[in-house]
């Protein structure tokens, strides 16, 4: 008995490892490519299930008009951000760059209500919400869509990366700006499309989270829970990414069932955080990280 | 532009760093002092006592801001280590300070030191991963500290007392007379800023000031040349906690009650932002972007409420203003960034080198 309710535990937690994954994805892609870090990745996801909520409940458009705006809304709206506030922090310290995305972030979440109305909205994915039953498992269709969806864009992503022309120069330009641009590739254009496909995943990323939480400010606080995956899994590593999303969900799905009793709740929060720490100490460049050599 | 910098001639190292560059910044720093000091009095005098009270608890908002702000830049400014969970750090030194005075009735000169000294001793804990660690991983460790720790207050009855997770704190007394009024507080807290802009200028100027530039400019050559680095970030991270801990402290004695939704992730960016906004790596920057944070929602506030009812309802209002204001904030973060980024330390360098030899040109 006690081994079905572990069983369940771990089966949740898969599935939302897999949606983390997913919005941890476009920080991976991001930071990949470009080497900008991306704090607002919450808040990115959060605008555009705002969008998909405005498509479809105000407007009462059909479900895939709202996707559909949400991911040419976002891909436009990542498009812009690299040209008028990133590119200019180009080789600035760190801090600058994550400073203007805390700020990116601020301006999202005071915004974004203005504009999207503050009250909670709720997005419904065509897939039902009858619980499915497996064995032990109890699985939401919701969370099953989103785990779905994940898997589909981590497979893409992979095969982007390893073979197709345009992922080879991706890598290229993550690897070395200059050499690339001596190569031939237009490393402009390359940031440009990161920064779309960052898009695309937090779009999908939006709707899934969206139809789980329901709409609103709060959704942006599934940003936090990217640092840990990306942290565990290795910040240019995709592969990092999934591992790194199945490690926090299923960590942090065991702390609430299991911790959550006997302290009094709240763990599900910071449990990725204290296990994030001690992989930091331990690799802190993740499981599946590149090791940085420095020279003076 | 009333005073000319020919004809100094420094002929010593010592000259050359002391803290008054010129004889005259000694007059400059005495009239600003005794303004200050003579500030309740004038504002009463100008304004009436009831709204005096009110411009006077606004200074010591941001008399209490200068100091954290001084901390978090000697950590980010100076030793170039990026900090997200510096809120934590005054949290822990407010509890410390709040269960110190409830639970065993000290008075403040005992409990801000100690509150300094928790918070500066849990800094060099979180501080000791970024030996190994830099940049974005250090940020988002600190981050977790922040996560955690905010945690542990809010579900330790014994640090928090109770279920609001709040301590009322008795008001400081000085010599057995208790600071009840804003402007009894004003000279409390106009003493502590002092100390700490002083403490922090003769701080920079000094051997372990320089050793953390070096280790912000390049912290393998740092090495090399000889400064122990495990020894100066963990000093860092511990001095720049221990003006943490004195603003939570401070905030506590302020507010007379220490609550730690008033140290929540929000107020670590509002004091990156007040850095960033002011400038990194200097002192003057930091006391001009605490002022110009704290007072950015304060001017909101009057200015949505006297100009919004144009636009908005009076209940949509009550949205607006919050969600304006963290809009703005952010707008002004990246309008900073990438338009000034030295801050409005530099902007000030620029209107003063303007008017340095007004009003020739050359």
């Amino acid at each position: 008995m006690e081994w079905d309710f572990t069983l369940l535990l771990i089966g949740n937690g898969v599935l939302i490892g897999l949606m983390y994954s997913l919005i941890a994805l476009g920080f991976v892609v991001v930071y990949k490519a470009t080497d900008a870090i991306n704090f607002a990745q919450g808040e990115f996801v959060m605008l555009a299930a705002l969008m998909s909520a405005a498509v479809t409940v105000l407007m009462e458009l059909p479900f895939w008009v709202g996707v559909l705006v949400a991911i040419v809304g976002m891909i436009s709206f990542s498009f812009g951000l690299e040209r008028v506030v990133l590119r200019p922090l180009l080789g600035r310290p760190i801090v600058a760059v994550i400073m203007a995305t805390i700020g990116l972030a601020a301006i999202l979440r005071g915004l974004g209500p203005l504009f999207f109305g503050a009250e909670t909205r709720s997005l419904t994915l065509p897939v039902g919400d009858e619980p499915i039953i497996l064995g032990p498992f109890i699985l939401q269709p919701v969370q099953v869509t989103g785990a779905a969806v994940a898997l589909l864009f981590l497979g893409g992503f992979t095969w982007f990366f390893l073979k197709s022309r345009m992922g080879v120069a991706m890598r290229a330009v993550a690897d070395n700006q200059q050499v690339a641009m001596a190569m031939g590739i237009n490393v402009e254009r390359y940031f440009a499309l990161a920064w779309a496909m960052a898009g695309i995943v937090s779009a999908l990323g939006g709707v899934v989270w969206g139809a789980m939480l329901g709409v609103d400010v709060h959704v942006s606080l599934v940003g936090l829970k990217v640092f840990p995956v990306v942290i565990l899994g290795g910040l240019d590593s995709i592969i990092g990414a999934v591992v790194g999303g199945l490690i926090v969900g299923i960590v942090e799905n065991l702390a609430a069932g299991y911790l959550d009793p006997l302290v009094g709740g709240g763990t599900k929060d910071f449990a990725p955080y204290v296990l994030m720490i001690i992989a930091l100490m331990i690799r802190p460049y993740g499981i599946f990280g590149k090791r940085k050599i420095e020279r003076v | 532009m009333f005073h000319r910098e020919s004809g100094y001639f420094k002929t010593t190292y010592a000259a050359d760093g002391g803290l008054y560059p010129l004889p005259i910044a000694k007059w400059t720093i005495g009239v600003l002092l005794a303004g200050f000091i003579l500030l309740p009095t004038i504002s009463t005098a100008v304004s009436g006592a009831v709204s005096a009270e009110y411009y006077v608890s606004v200074v010591n908002l941001i008399l209490i801001a200068v100091v954290g702000a001084l901390g978090l830049n000697i950590l980010v400014g100076y030793t170039g280590q990026i900090s997200i969970g510096h809120a934590a750090f005054m949290s822990v030194g407010a509890y410390t300070a709040a269960n110190l005075a409830v639970k065993l009735g000290l008075p403040f000169w005992v409990t801000l030191p100690a509150g300094g000294l928790m918070a500066a001793f849990i800094g060099a804990i979180v501080g000791i991963p970024s030996l190994r660690i830099k940049g974005l991983y250090l940020a988002i460790a600190t981050l977790a500290a922040q996560l955690i720790i905010e945690w542990v207050i809010n579900h330790t009855p014994a640090i928090s007392g109770g279920s609001q997770a709040s301590i009322e704190v008795p008001r400081p007394t000085v010599f057995g007379y208790p600071l009840k009024t804003q402007r009894e507080l004003y000279y409390f807290l106009l003493f502590f800023a002092v100390l700490a802009i002083v403490g922090t200028l003769n701080l920079v100027r000094s051997r372990i000031g320089r050793a953390f530039v070096a280790i912000r400019d390049q912290d393998i050559a740092a090495e090399i040349i000889g400064i122990d680095i495990f020894r100066y970030k963990l000093t860092a991270f511990a001095i720049s906690s221990f003006y943490a801990g004195v603003t939570g402290v401070l905030y506590t004695y302020y507010l007379g009650i220490a609550n730690y939704e008033n140290f929540l992730i929000t107020t670590s960016i509002d004091y990156l932002a007040m850095i960033i906004i002011g400038g990194l790596g200097s002192v003057l920057g930091s006391i001009l972007g605490a002022i110009f944070v704290t007072l950015l929602p304060i001017v909101i506030r009057v200015f949505m409420e006297s100009f919004g009812t144009l636009l908005f309802t009076a209940s949509e209002l009550n949205n607006v203003i919050p969600a304006t204001r963290l809009g703005l904030f952010g707008l002004l973060i990246i309008v900073f960034l990438v338009v000034e980024p030295e801050g409005l330390n530099r902007l000030w360098r620029n209107i003063r080198n303007y008017f340095r030899v007004w009003p020739f040109s050359y």
